[in-house]
């Protein structure tokens, strides 16, 4: 039996302005196939004008225990959001 | 179908054989409770993993095994335009496959593992499969009510507690209602044909009606695990209650086709708002759980020599992609 096939990531971007997005995942034995396979698994139905396939070994990702120290740093930095300040009554366009 | 869990009567329900951090385990049923999603990093309990792993690959190979009912009516569609729909769907169940085994290996099994279940008859799939398509009808039935019955335990699925299967589902569901409907309009076309063609409309529905309603699995004092599914979010609705809804919608379906449920038990019941029905036969649904359903073997055959006939092409691209590496490596 062959070994499995190694595993890539598909993104696809709908349409021109957007940005590629991920969709799910495809095994292949290198990325020619795996864009063929991207598209005929993923864009069956006009789903998107560009791919991107990326082997998923290469995605470093953050790991959920780090979540904490990573993202709630800026629960506290409620001054960086534009509701933060109060604004006379009556001032406009601000 | 799907997301029932089929296992042989008398199997042992899952134990929680590994004890888990009950710190850990508190912090992970407050999340699901509160529907957040659990994404493939994230700790989770590992009876929570392994119904995960159990339920997802046994929907993906149901995905994988419905193609071949249908595949071989392919060549045999009356006309173009059937052919190539036919041609769409199977396609598509092909994908759906793809994205739920995709799903499945987020969760740490393998792809050859899940294949190497299948075919060696260690994995189940839903038992709707095991039964032969004899007409062109069986395919309108099919569409009509298997997929019916699909999308109704589908769409709840789009709101499954672990992110991966949840976003396959929603995908899944995009696709799905297509299935159903070129499937009822097969069924109509023929039940407004024909007498020869009508019976044989009827005819498919009388085979195809208990099969489907026993898609939905057991009925739910007969599975144990099912409020345990139900507290993790896995599953959203008990077998019982999609069974009920898949018949209250589809019953009057059949009506405005001129087409009669084969089933005499079958009465509007006022009161509850929903279709009273007879009473299905379970020993049968358990006889094919275990693999004596009519066209077992010649599913499992097909399915295995498909995958060997094509095992030259597998190894043609890996060593075409192993050539393409080391000439690059040389560069
Ligand atoms: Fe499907
Ligand atoms: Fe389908």
């Amino acid at each position: 039996m062959t070994k499995n096939w190694p595993l890539w990531e598909v993104f696809i971007r709908a349409k021109n302005g957007l940005s590629h997005r991920h969709a799910g995942s495809v095994h292949a034995a290198d990325a020619k196939m795996a864009l063929e396979a991207a598209r005929d698994t993923y864009t069956r139905r006009m789903e998107g004008v560009s791919l991107w396939v990326v082997p998923s070994a290469a995605i470093v990702a953050s790991d959920p225990g780090d979540a904490a120290e990573l993202f709630e740093p800026a629960a506290d930095k409620v001054y960086r959001h534009p509701t933060f300040y109060v604004i006379p009554e009556g001032v406009k366009n601000i | 179908m799907y997301t029932t869990e089929l296992k042989d009567k008398n199997q042992a329900p899952q134990s929680a054989a590994v004890v888990e951090d009950p710190a850990r385990l508190e912090a992970f049923e407050a999340r699901v409770a509160a529907d957040d999603f659990i994404e493939p990093k994230d700790w989770m309990p590992e009876a929570y993993r392994k119904t995960l792993v159990r339920q997802i690959s046994q929907h993906a190979h149901s995905e994988i095994v419905g193609m071949l009912p249908e595949g071989n009516w392919i060549t045999r569609a009356p006309n173009l335009r059937r052919k190539a729909i036919l041609l769409a769907k199977v396609q598509d169940e092909g994908g759906h496959g793809l994205y739920l085994y995709a799903a499945a290996e987020t969760l740490g099994t393998s792809r050859e593992e899940m294949i190497d279940a299948l075919h060696s008859g260690r994995a189940k799939y839903s038992t709707i499969f095991n039964y032969p398509t004899l007409t062109w009808a069986d395919i309108g039935a099919i569409g009509w009510l298997v997929d019916g019955a699909a999308i109704m335990n589908q769409v709840p699925l789009q709101r499954t507690s672990y992110g991966p299967y949840a976003r396959a589902m929603v995908r899944i569901c995009k696709e799905e209602s297509f299935h159903q409907r070129q499937g009822y309009e097969i069924m109509t076309a023929l039940a407004a044909g024909t007498d020869a063609q009508k019976r044989m409309a009827q005819d498919a529905l009388n085979r195809w009606w208990w099969p489907s309603i026993m898609m939905f699995g057991p009925p739910d004092e007969n599975s144990p695990n099912t409020a345990q599914s139900i507290r993790w979010r896995i599953k959203r609705e008990t077998n019982d209650e999609l069974r009920q809804k898949f018949i209250d919608v589809t019953v009057p379906q059949a009506e405005a086709i001129g087409l009669t449920v084969p089933d005499p038990d079958l009465t509007w019941n006022e009161a509850r708002g929903s279709y009273d029905y007879g009473a299905i036969d379970w020993d049968e649904f358990y006889a094919v759980v275990r693999g004596e359903g009519p066209v077992a073997k010649e599913r499992m055959q097909a399915r295995v020599k498909a995958w060997e006939e094509g095992a030259w092409v597998r190894e043609a691209a890996a060593a075409h992609a192993a050539k393409h590496q080391a000439r690059e490596a040389a560069e």
